[in-house]
C-alpha cells in the first residue's frame, strides 16, 4: 500500500507544477508574460498550498483511509477540467473590467487556479497520515514523501517546459494532467475497496 | 607539452584581441527587467544591443552626424511598407528599439498619429537618451505588453493605415506575440487597405513557424528580401500594385526617402520581382498558436 500512496504523492507533486507552468501560458494572451504574471501565479499557487496543507491535514485526523485519499484526486481532476472549458470567457470577462494587468492576472490566477490547487495541496499532509505507523517514524516519512512529491514536481517541471509544450496544445496537456488525477483515484478507491487499506481505519 | 600549451594561449590571446572592436566604447549598460541593455559606441556610430551575443537583429544603431540614415537592412526594408501607403494618418509600431522607424515616420508625416508600444520603460529611455527619440503629441509610447494593449485598442476601436511588427529584438522570443490569434487581433487593427510589415526570424525551425502562421491569418503576403541581408520581411499589402504602380510610386516618394538611405526605387523592382513566388517554407507546418507556441524552442532546432 505504502508504495502506491508514493506514487499518488508523486503524481500530485508532478500535476502542481506542470499546472502551474502551463498557468503561464494560459494567462498570456490575456495579461502578457511580464514577471507579474509569473508573480500572480506563483502567489496563487502558494497561497492555496498552504491553505490545501491546513485543509488536508484537518481532514486526516478522523477515519483516514483510501477511499477519502482518492477523492482528493477525484476532486483534483473535476476541478482542474474547467481549465480546459472556462480560461478564454473567464479571462476575457477579468479583461473588461480591470485594466491593471498586475491585478488582472491575480484575479485571473485565483480564479483560475485557487481551487484546484488547493484540492491538490491537501495530498501531501493525508499521504503523511496514511504512511506514519508511529512517532519515531514519522519524520523518516514525511522526509520520504516530500523527497517523492518534490521530485515529482521537478519533472513535471522539466516535461512540460521541454517536452510536452512542444509537442502538445495546453488544453491537450491538461486534459492529460486531469486524466492522470482520475487514474490516480480509481487506483486508489480500488484499493480501499479490496481492503489493502483497511488497517489504517 | 608546455610550449604547445603556451601557443595555444597565446593565440587564443591574439584572436580575442584581434576579433574585440578596439574602438568600442560601452556608453551605457543596464540589466532591465527584460533584456540586457548595451549602448556602444562604434567608429561614429552609436548602437543599442539588447545581449552580449550581437549580431544585426539585436541592435539598433544610429550615426549621430547623420541621424536620419537607417544603418541596417532591416530597418530600411521595413519603409518598403510606404509603398503601400500614400500618407498614412495613423501608425502603430510593436517595439521601440531605438526608435527609428517611428521617428522616421513621424518626420515623414508629422500630422500622423503615431502609437509605438513599448514593454520596457528602460529601452524608453535609452532611446530618448542616446538616440535622439522624442515623443511629441502625436507621436506617443505606450510602455506595456503588446498583446494587453492590442487588445484594449481594439476594445477602443483604434484602427491604423500602417502597422509595424518589430517586437523581437531579445535573446528571448515573448511566445504569445508570434501566435495566430495575436496576429489576428493585429489584423482587426488594420483599417482597411491598411499594411502590415514585419520584421521576422529567417533563419531556423521557426522560420516554416512563423511563415505558415503569417499564412494562416493573412492569406499570402510578400517574403521581402534583399541579395545583400540574411533578413527578410514580412509585407501585407492591403492591395496589390502592379509593377508599374509600384515604381511610379517609388519615384515619387524617392527624394523624401533619401536621406534614410533607403533605396525605395530597388526594393520596389525587388517587390515586383518577388510578389508572385511561391512559398519557400514548408507549408504543412503546424501553426502557432496561443494553444501551441513553443517558438523558443524551435529557434534552436
Amino acid at each position: 500500500m505504502n508504495l502506491i500512496i508514493y506514487l499518488l504523492a508523486f503524481t500530485g507533486g508532478f500535476v502542481i507544477m506542470s499546472m502551474e507552468l502551463l498557468g503561464g501560458r494560459v494567462l498570456a494572451p490575456y495579461f502578457g508574460s511580464s514577471i507579474y504574471v509569473w508573480g500572480s501565479i506563483i502567489t496563487v499557487f502558494m497561497m492555496s498550498l498552504s491553505l490545501g496543507y491546513l485543509i488536508g491535514g484537518r481532514w486526516s485526523v478522523k477515519q483516514p483511509n483510501l477511499l477519502r485519499y482518492g477523492s482528493i484526486f477525484l476532486g483534483g481532476a473535476l476541478l482542474m477540467y474547467p481549465l480546459v472549458l472556462f480560461a478564454e470567457p473567464t479571462m476575457q470577462w477579468i479583461f473588461t473590467r480591470v485594466e491593471d494587468p498586475r491585478y488582472g492576472s491575480l484575479l485571473a490566477s485565483t480564479i483560475l487556479f485557487m481551487v484546484p490547487t488547493i484540492i491538490l495541496g491537501m495530498i501531501s499532509p493525508y499521504s503523511v497520515r496514511l504512511l506514519v505507523k508511529s512517532v519515531e517514524g514519522s519524520g523518516q516519512v514525511a522526509g520520504r514523501l516530500y523527497f517523492v512529491s518534490t521530485l515529482g514536481s521537478a519533472l513535471g517541471t522539466l516535461f512540460t517546459s521541454f517536452y510536452f509544450v512542444l509537442h502538445f496544445e495546453i488544453n491537450s496537456i491538461l486534459i492529460m494532467l486531469t486524466l492522470a488525477l482520475l487514474s490516480m483515484a480509481i487506483i486508489a478507491i480500488t484499493c480501499h475497496y479490496r481492503g489493502m487499506g483497511a488497517e489504517k481505519t | 607539452m608546455k610550449l604547445k600549451l603556451t601557443i595555444i594561449v597565446f593565440s587564443f590571446l591574439l584572436t580575442s584581441a584581434a576579433c574585440s572592436p578596439v574602438d568600442a566604447k560601452i556608453l551605457h549598460e543596464e540589466r532591465s527587467l527584460y533584456s540586457q541593455l548595451i549602448v556602444k559606441q562604434i567608429g561614429n556610430t552609436v548602437c543599442l544591443q539588447f545581449n552580449v551575443r550581437s549580431d544585426q537583429r539585436n541592435q539598433s544603431c544610429i550615426d549621430p552626424r547623420r541621424p536620419k540614415e537607417m544603418v541596417f537592412s532591416y530597418t530600411r526594408m521595413s519603409m518598403a511598407s510606404l509603398l503601400y501607403v500614400q500618407q498614412p494618418q495613423s501608425i502603430l509600431v510593436i517595439g521601440l528599439g531605438g526608435g527609428t522607424l517611428p521617428t522616421a515616420f513621424h518626420q515623414l508625416y508629422p500630422d500622423a498619429h503615431i502609437d509605438t508600444v513599448e514593454i520596457d520603460t528602460a529601452v524608453v529611455k535609452v532611446a530618448e537618451d542616446f538616440f535622439g527619440f522624442r515623443p511629441a503629441e502625436n507621436l506617443k509610447v505606450h510602455t506595456t505588453d503588446a498583446r494587453v494593449w492590442t487588445k484594449r485598442a481594439l476594445m477602443r476601436d483604434r484602427r491604423y493605415d500602417l502597422i509595424v511588427l518589430d517586437a523581437f529584438n531579445g535573446e528571448y522570443i515573448p511566445e504569445h506575440l508570434m501566435t495566430q490569434e495575436y496576429l489576428t487581433e493585429t489584423r482587426q487593427l488594420l483599417r482597411p487597405n491598411g499594411v502590415l510589415v514585419a520584421n521576422t526570424f529567417a533563419q531556423s525551425d521557426l522560420y516554416h513557424s512563423e511563415s505558415a502562421t503569417y499564412a494562416s491569418v493573412f492569406g499570402s503576403f510578400i517574403n521581402f528580401r534583399v541579395p545583400e541581408s540574411a533578413n527578410r520581411v514580412i509585407l501585407v499589402p492591403g492591395e496589390m500594385l502592379t509593377k508599374d504602380e509600384l515604381l511610379a510610386r517609388a519615384d515619387a516618394m524617392k527624394g523624401r526617402l533619401r536621406p534614410y538611405s533607403v533605396p525605395i526605387k530597388r526594393y520596389a523592382q525587388l517587390i515586383a520581382r518577388q510578389m508572385d513566388d511561391k512559398p519557400d517554407w514548408r507549408v504543412n507546418t503546424r501553426v502557432l498558436t496561443d494553444q501551441f507556441a513553443p517558438a523558443n524552442l524551435l529557434q534552436e532546432q
